[in-house]
This record gives structure tokens, C-alpha cells and sequence, in this order.
């Protein structure tokens, strides 16, 4: 059986066609849409590479089979930014070094987007609980913290403060 | 700030351009400040965080078809036969290959070539490839491929490394089943102590699990050669390699970096490389190869899994009077680099501390378990989880701290090392320790305040508090920087400098691969610092260039900054000459700064834009470290490294010693760097390593029963998250090495090393317990 699929991804109405009813929506973003952003590191729901939102709430796109985002709407790390000015989270991975190999990134960045928008000012053991689904194996996970306490200020300059920083570094 | 248009450049143009992929890796542009020292952002990082970076899983062609490989079930067998007709007849399948297939040698290997591309007659390990097919979509690909029938006759696998150099196992490999051994005899080997400390000690098979799994894409090109596009560490050795394989000229065997997802070693050896190329040349296609997790987890080598038998002697006070080990490292099916993994942990198996009289003898054997190589730390981890497990012991055999007595034997700059060779660069190992331990420790559990995220167990609220208790350990370590052993190790720059729109541009071509440790960023650096430029280009990694050896040793900002800089001078010595003809001058007295030449003697400038004109200058280095020599295969004596890189680790630990659940409350660590070449990207090779150390001190570990992997997934290969690693007090010292450019240390490993005894350490001091194995599992704590 084979089967097309009508999804709104990023703002734009999309169609695919001959989608085989095994393929996840990660493969047919990645594959059939020309959409790399989303990455492939597990295939399990483990790793969070392939963070997206469907219809608002994140999900592993590889867990979602492509026909299950029929007439739905997808937003990938590449919707984040606003033409050439870079998304407040995204800037603050940029700035901080929260980026080392980056296959972890797109995921991280939608992750705590998320968090973001659900919390002003998260305090630490909030940041840790809502990121615990997305694995990183370069960069200790301390700069991708500070990464989202930066974004965060950044939002919501006049927000209740988190707690204060964890740790110490120089 | 990023630019990812990939302007036309005369030194890249091939006969193959236009069948080039639609999704490359690209150049990557900053024009901003930030010399060596400082930490500009990456130039990647805007692509990255956008979702925009060509990984190499990310490659796409028009015309691209699907490779998938045909792995054996078994760890050990004898193939009787192996059919393909079924699989042929899958619609949609485009070749189906085996090892009759491999035009040229069917061997490869690191350091010796015992490894087929396809198996022939024998399978040595679960996993080995054994066939591959293309077909128009993966899933195709995969039903063809269960179509293969392989007739096996299973073996009994050969799995205890022990026992192989005991002599009781059959020949695995027709050179014996000895990899290397190598001895290490310093002093008197009969010395005697008052005070002796014994113990066993193992460590499990630990996993690179870098996030993006192997992948690339081979396209055939017009001159029946290949052009691979590739996630590795090495570009060069994989090129070699695969040649070999193809039976192909090696300028026929053309590879480009693809954005690298990770690597700890695991990309050392070839995974997809030779296969990719096979089922491309056979079908006239593009073909795309992504291994999955699972696959990931048969498709690269790992940690050595090792058993250390230690004795350690020593005075009343404490202060070593010998060492004697035997170390036992599975280097499983295939040699890969266990060569060099066993010189490591010989030559480094006493640790940073001074003894007198040693007797180290250290095997790399195979057998039928899971192929082991290069991981993050190579050699010098394995040693370090016993021989700093030793020190504990002798600190209570002694009745001292754990830090007294690591201080009372600390080496430092001038001391011999067990191979005879004298530290002359920094040794800080005394500073390094006494700076975590003069940090202050973490407020206890107050069971009343406590957030249950920070209890072990975390958010399974597994405990209030009750059956929680605290311990600190210690650990410092020492890893050889760049490759040892007399190997000849290079690297190779081109630097090019020219006047683009007005400003004044510099681009920057290696073959130095870029795993995500930010090298592109050092090598702007220091381009801006020697040439006085903002924008800097960084071309893509690929063989049309010299060798830059591999990324791993810790070498890379060494070997291939050293060469950046190499090419840098010769660009900025004829700009001086071209200047000093235009203003009359001495080029002794011009210097480059501001994208301007200027007089030291009289002020007067001449703009570089305006010198340069239409003309560019451009140079190519080749540079080297050094020179290192092998050392004596019966006393292990010879001055074999190049540099050590030492750094020291405090953990803070609670323990739920009734469920055996651990929580690593904080990290201290303390590491010289020589130089800080960018403090920011310091910092994040330091997390990161100590996260990796981390993860082998109490959950990573291949499980392996019968040669088989019980655990191939993520799933149920766990490494840490974001609620397992702690926070970080972290101090960089900068003890320059005169020996090194700028004074660097190699940065990568040493924290790798150090953090997995400190945690073991902290459980240690929490339970009172022995734990002499690693990852330390719940069992091992609840005694269950």
C-alpha cells in the first residue's frame, strides 16, 4: 500500500506521494522534503535528534509514522529562525559554545524553544528535566545549560530570575 | 557572519564538478576579530543551529541509490556458501555484492591489513559485513539483503583474552593470536617494600556512541574513479585503504569531509568507506550508506575491554619503590590500532607519579568479541582506573589522604618516566591536584530543602533522602599527546591570501578533519593572529590536499595549527618583502596587523588590499613535531611521546545504597592546557571529556556474552544526560610547553582519564566498598 501525505511544515503546504506506510515522518522530512534539519541518531525515541513540533507539542518525528501527520502542522529547527536573524535560543547556542559536533543541536534548540515558550525563567532543575530527552556526547551538557539560561534572560529580561548557576567555570 | 555559498576556486575545480552531490559541505566564512586566545564563534555554528549543516547522513544526489550491508549473526563461523539469486530478483535492487566482488585486496587495517572488506571463508565477529546491496530505497535494500542465504558453520568463539595469552585458544588470525606484547622493564625487578598493595581490576567495553552514525555517499566519476563523501577522522589512511581495496590508482579515490557527527575514535578505522565505493563503481550510481544505531553499534571498533593485575610497593611514608602489572586488552577480531593502545597503556601504566623500579608487562590479543581500537583516552583510561584505584589503597595501607599520596609521588618536570624517557615540559601534577581539593565541596542533602531531581534516582523518586550517602574521590591521569613511537607525524596547510571587494581575505585548506572540537575556529585564529586579517576562510577538508594525520592523539590543534602557522609565516614573509619593495624598506622592520603592512621604524603603511591588487599569495606547509623513537621490545626503554597532557579530577557522589543508585553531585577539574587557544571551546573539551569518564565510571558498557552484543541500542546502551552530569568548578592552567606552537597541550583526553577513577573513588568512599570493575552497576553497590 502506498499513500500520499498533506502536512504543513514550517508554514508551507507540502505533499508527498508514494510514502510507504513504514516510513516515519522523520524519513519523509529528511528524505522526501528536502528538510536534513531534523536528525537521524537512534531511530528509537532515546536520542531527541529528531525533535520537531505536531501541532504545537514536541515530538520524536521518528517515532510519528509519515501518514500520522496527515493535515497536520509541522514545525522543524529550520522554521525557528526569521529569515537571516536567528531564533533567541539558537543565538544563545551560537554564543555560548553549546555547539561542538552540532548532530544533537537541532534537537536541543527545539527542546528548549519549548521550554521557552512554556516557562519564563527556568530554574536549573527545570532546564535539566525538560532537555532529559536529548542526548549530547560532546559537550557535557554545561554550555548547552548556560545556552538556555542566556536565551531565556534574553526573552523574558523582566521574568522571575532562575536559580542561580549551578556550577563555576573559567 | 556565515557565509554558505561556496565561491569557485581554481585549486578545487575537478573533471568530476558537475556530478558533484546537491548537498555538500560548503566554505565556511567569518570576518570578525578573535586571534589565538580568544573565542570567536564557530564558523559553523550559525549552519548548525539552523539545521542547515551538511552531515555527512544529510548528502543527497539526484540519482542516488541506497546501500545496505549483509552482517553475520555469529561471532564465529565458517562460510560454506553464500547465494545472492533471491536478493537479485527483489524489484528495485541495483547490485549485490560479495567478496568475489572486491577488485582489488580484500584486506584493510589501521596498522595491519588482517581485516576483509567482505568476509571470505570465516566470519571472526557478530557483525563482520558480509555482503551489500543497492536498491532504489532503503527498506528495498533491506528485504533484499535478509534474501541472501549465507551457509555457516558455527565455531565455538574465542572470547577470553586471558586465556589467549595463556596459549589455550585456536589460532584466530595465521600470525597467532597475540596483537602485541610489550614489556616495560625499568630499575630492579625484584625490589621489595614494606608496605604492598594488590589488585585486580576491570574495565568493560566502552562506546564512542558519537550521535551521527556512520554515513557518506560515493559517486563514480567520469575517470572510473570515485569521489567519496565522508564522516571520518582521517581522510588520508581512508583513502589509502579504500584504494587498495578498489584496486585503483589512489588520485582516483578522491574524498571530501562531510559535517562530522562526533567521532572519540570510532571513525578511525573504515566502516562504510570501501563498501559505499564498491556498490557505486558497480551500479554507475551515487550511492548513499547511513548505518542505524543498532548498526552503529557492529560498525565501529571500541574501548578495549581490559582485566590489570597490580602490585604496588612502597616505603612507610608512602613513596613508591616499585610497580609491577600485567595488563590483558581485547583488541577482539581485527588488530585496528591495538598496537598502539597497548604501548599506551605500558608506557603510561604507572600513571603521573615517580617509581623507581617497574615490571609491566601489557597484551593486545584477539579473539572473537567485537573489534577494539581508538576511544577518547586510547590505552591510557584503562590504565588509569587501576593504577589510581592502587593509590587508594595505598593511601589507606599507609594511612594517609588520597591526595597526600598522589602528591608524595607526583611526577613533575624532569622526572623518568618508566621508559627512560625525562618530562621537559610542565608536569603540574601537584598543582592540578591541590587545586581541586582546595575547592569547596557541595552543601550536603538537606532531606527537608532537597529537590528529588537531585537525589539518585532523579525524577523516578526512588528516595527522599533516607539510604543516601555522600563520598569524594580523586584522580589524575596522564595521556601522550600526537603520535609516539617514531611515527612519522605531519601535517599539511595551504593558506592563501588575496584582496576580495576591498578587504583583505585569507582562505585556509587542510585535510585535518573537524569532529566538532571546534579546529575550524582555532585554525581562523590563527590565521587572524599571524597575518593581522579578520576574514578568514575555511575550505572543506578533502585529499586534494597533503595529509594532516588523523585527528585523534589530542594532536590536531598541534600538528595541523603547527602547520597553519607554518604556511601563515611563509604567506606573511613574502607580503613583508612585497611591502619593503613598495616603501623602501627592511622587511626586518614591517610587521602585519589591522590588514595592513606597517614600519616598525618610521610608521609608514601600505595597505594590504592595495599591495595585494589582483595578485594572491599563497603557501603550503608541511610541518612536523619532534621526533619520537620506538621503544625496546624487551625493556620498553626509548623516548617514545612527544608531549603529556595531565589533568586531575575531584567527584562529590551520593549514593542510594539501598537500590545501588548513584548521582554524581559535582566535578572538580583542574587541567594544563600550555596554551588556551580558545578558552571557550578549553572549557567544552573539558565537559565533554569528563562526561565521557563519567559515563564509563557507572553506566556505559557493550554488554558481551558469547561474543555476542546483548545491547546494541540506545535503548539499553545508556550514556549520560543532562540530569546524569553534574556541574563543573573547572581551572585551565597555562603552563607553556616551549616545545609546542604557542605553547599548546593537546586538550581532548586528558579529563577523559582522569574523571572515571575520581568517580569510582567518591562510591568508594560513600560505601566502603572495594569496586574494582567498571562501569560500577547497582548489583555492585547492593551486593544482589
Amino acid at each position: 500500500m502506498i499513500v500520499r501525505v498533506n502536512v504543513t511544515v514550517n508554514g508551507e503546504q507540502c505533499q508527498a506521494d508514494d510514502v510507504w506506510p513504514g516510513e516515519s515522518l522523520l524519513y519523509l522530512l529528511r528524505e522526501r522534503l528536502g528538510l536534513p534539519g531534523a536528525k537521524n541518531a537512534c531511530e528509537q525515541g532515546e536520542c531527541g535528534s529528531c525533535t520537531v513540533y505536531l501541532d504545537g507539542v514536541l515530538v520524536c518525528a521518528c517515532l510519528v509514522a509519515a501518514g500520522q501527520a496527515q493535515g497536520r502542522q509541522v514545525r522543524t529547527v529550520e522554521g525557528l529562525a526569521d529569515g537571516a536573524e536567528l531564533d533567541p535560543v539558537q543565538q544563545a547556542f551560537v554564543e555560548t559554545g553549546a555547539v561542538q559536533c552540532g548532530f544533537c543541536t537541532p534537537g536541543l534548540v527545539v527542546a528548549a524553544h519549548d521550554l521557552l515558550n512554556r516557562v519564563d525563567r527556568p530554574t536549573d532543575p527545570e532546564i535539566r528535566e525538560a532537555l532529559a530527552g536529548n542526548l549530547c556526547r560532546c559537550t557535557g551538557y554545561e554550555k548547552i545549560l548556560e545556552a538556555v539560561r542566556l536565551a531565556a534572560s534574553r526573552r523574558n529580561p523582566g521574568g522571575r530570575p532562575g536559580e542561580a548557576a549551578e556550577g563555576e567555570s573559567r | 557572519m556565515t557565509n554558505p555559498s561556496n565561491p569557485s576556486n581554481p585549486s578545487r575545480t575537478r573533471d568530476t564538478a558537475l556530478s558533484a552531490p546537491a548537498r555538500v559541505p560548503t566554505e565556511l566564512t567569518t570576518s570578525v576579530p578573535g586571534g589565538v586566545g580568544s573565542s570567536p564563534h564557530r564558523p559553523d555554528a550559525a549552519l548548525k543551529v539552523r539545521g542547515e549543516f551538511a552531515f555527512a547522513s544529510d548528502l543527497w544526489h539526484e540519482d542516488m541509490v541506497w546501500g545496505v550491508t549483509l552482517r553475520s549473526p555469529h561471532p564465529h563461523a565458517l562460510i560454506r556458501s553464500i547465494d545472492i539469486t533471491d536478493a537479485l530478483t527483489v524489484p528495485g535492487v541495483r547490485a549485490v555484492l560479495t567478496h568475489t566482488d572486491v577488485p582489488g585486496t580484500n584486506r584493510y587495517g589501521l596498522e595491519r591489513p588482517d581485516q576483509p572488506v567482505l568476509a571470505e571463508d570465516v566470519v571472526r565477529y557478530q557483525g563482520e559485513p558480509v555482503a551489500l546491496v543497492a536498491a532504489d530505497h532503503p527498506e528495498t535494500a533491506r528485504r533484499a539483503m535478509r534474501r541472501i542465504a549465507v551457509d555457516y558453520q558455527v565455531l565455538d568463539p574465542v572470547v577470553d583474552a586471558e586465556a589467549v595469552v595463556a596459549g589455550a585458544a585456536p589460532l584466530l588470525h595465521p600470525g597467532g593470536n597475540i596483537v602485541r606484547h610489550q614489556p616495560i622493564r625499568r630499575g630492579d625487578p625484584d625490589a621489595t617494600a614494606p608496605v604492598v598493595v594488590r589488585g585486580t581490576y576491570r574495565v568493560g567495553m566502552q562506546d564512542q556512541a558519537f550521535l551521527g552514525p556512520e554515513s557518506g555517499l560515493a559517486v563514480p566519476a567520469p575517470d572510473g574513479g570515485v569521489d567519496l563523501y565522508v564522516a571520518t577522522q582521517w581522510l588520508h589512511v581512508d583513502q589509502r585503504q579504500v584504494a587498495i581495496a578498489l584496486g585503483l590508482p589512489v588520485d582516483r579515490v578522491r574524498l571530501t569531509l562531510s559535517g562530522v557527527g562526533g567521532a572519540f575514535g570510532g571513525r578511525e578505522d573504515l566502516s562504510m568507506q570501501v563498501h559505499a565505493c564498491l556498490l557505486a563503481l558497480y551500479t554507475g550510481r551515487p550511492v548513499k550508506m547511513v548505518y542505524n544505531r543498532q548498526e552503529s553499534f557492529y560498525g565501529h571498533v571500541h574501548r578495549h575491554p581490559a582485566t590489570l593485575r597490580y602490585e604496588h610497593g612502597a616505603d612507610r611514608d608512602g613513596r613508591l619503590v616499585y610497580v609491577r602489572a600485567e595488563i590483558f586488552l581485547d583488541g577482539g577480531a581485527y588488530a585496528s590500532s591495538t598496537p598502539a593502545v597497548v604501548a599506551n597503556a605500558a608506557t603510561l601504566g604507572v600513571g603521573p607519579y615517580e617509581v623507581p623500579n617497574v615490571a609491566v608487562d601489557c597484551w593486545g590479543v584477539y579473539t572473537n568479541n567485537p573489534p577494539c581500537g581508538a576511544m577518547r583516552g586510547f590505552g591510557a583510561v584503562q590504565a588509569a582506573f587501576a593504577y589510581e584505584s592502587q593509590m587508594d589503597r595505598l593511601a589507606e595501607a599507609v594511612g594517609v589522604g588520597p591526595v597526600e599520596i598522589r602528591l608524595r609521588n607526583a611526577m613533575r618536570r624532569g622526572s623518568t618516566l618508566p621508559t627512560g624517557q625525562v618530562v621537559d615540559s610542565a608536569a603540574p601534577v601537584a598543582e592540578l591536584l591541590r587545586r581541586v581539593a582546595a575547592k569547596p565541596l557541595p552543601p550536603p542533602v538537606d532531606p527537608a530543602e532537597v529537590d528529588l531531581r537531585q537525589l539518585p534516582g532523579g525524577v523516578a523518586n526512588t528516595t527522599h533522602g533516607e539510604g543516601v550517602v555522600r563520598g569524594v574521590g580523586y584522580g589524575v591521569g596522564i595521556k601522550n599527546i600526537c603520535f609516539s613511537e617514531g611515527f612519522d607525524d605531519f601535517s599539511t596547510a595551504r593558506v592563501r591570501v588575496e584582496a576580495v571587494g576591498g578587504e583583505v581575505a585569507a582562505t585556509v585548506h587542510t585535510a585535518a578533519c573537524e569532529v566538532g572540537q571546534g579546529l575550524v575556529t582555532v585554525l581562523q585564529q590563527i590565521v587572524r593572529t599571524e597575518l593581522g586579517v579578520r576574514r578568514v576562510s575555511v575550505l572543506p577538508m578533502d585529499t586534494s590536499i597533503g595529509d594532516a594525520g588523523s585527528t585523534s592523539a589530542s594532536r590536531q590543534t598541534y600538528m595541523t595549527g603547527g602547520a597553519v602557522r607554518a604556511a601563515s609565516h611563509a604567506v606573511r614573509d613574502r607580503l613583508l618583502a612585497m611591502a619593503a619593495a613598495e616603501l623602501g624598506a627592511t622587511a626586518t622592520d614591517l610587521v602585519l596587523a589591522g590588514g595592513a603592512v606597517l614600519s616598525t621604524r618610521d610608521g609608514a603603511a601600505v595597505d594590504l588590499a592595495a599591495l595585494l591588487g589582483a595578485d594572491a599569495v599563497e603557501r603550503t606547509a608541511e610541518w612536523r613535531h619532534r621526533a619520537t623513537e620506538a621503544v625496546d621490545p624487551v625493556t620498553g626503554q626509548g623516548n617514545a611521546h612527544v608531549q603529556y597532557g595531565f589533568a586531575a579530577h575531584r567527584a562529590v557522589v551520593d549514593v542510594d545504597t539501598e537500590l545501588g543508585l548513584v548521582r554524581v553531585v559535582e566535578l572538580a577539574c583542574a587541567q594544563d592546557v600550555g596554551r588556551a587557544m580558545n578558552p571557550q571551546a578549553v572549557l567544552g573539551q573539558i565537559q565533554g571529556g569528563s562526561a565521557q569518564g563519567l559515563g564509563l565510571a557507572v553506566m556505559e558498557e557493550i554488554q558481551i556474552s558469547a561474543g555476542r552484543i546483548r545491547n546494541p541500542s540506545f535503548t539499553d546502551y545508556l550514556i549520560p544526560t543532562v540530569l546524569d552530569m553534574p556541574p563543573m568548578r573547572i581551572d585551565v592552567l597555562e603552563l607553556a610547553d616551549e616545545h609546542a606552537p604557542y605553547g599548546l597541550r593537546g586538550v581532548g583526553e586528558p579529563p577523559t582519564i582522569s574523571s572515571t577513577p575520581a568517580i569510582v573513588a567518591a562510591i568508594r568512599a560513600a560505601t566502603g566498598l572495594a569496586l574494582t570493575r567498571v562501569p560500577v552497576r547497582p548489583e555492585h553497590i547492593t551486593g544482589t
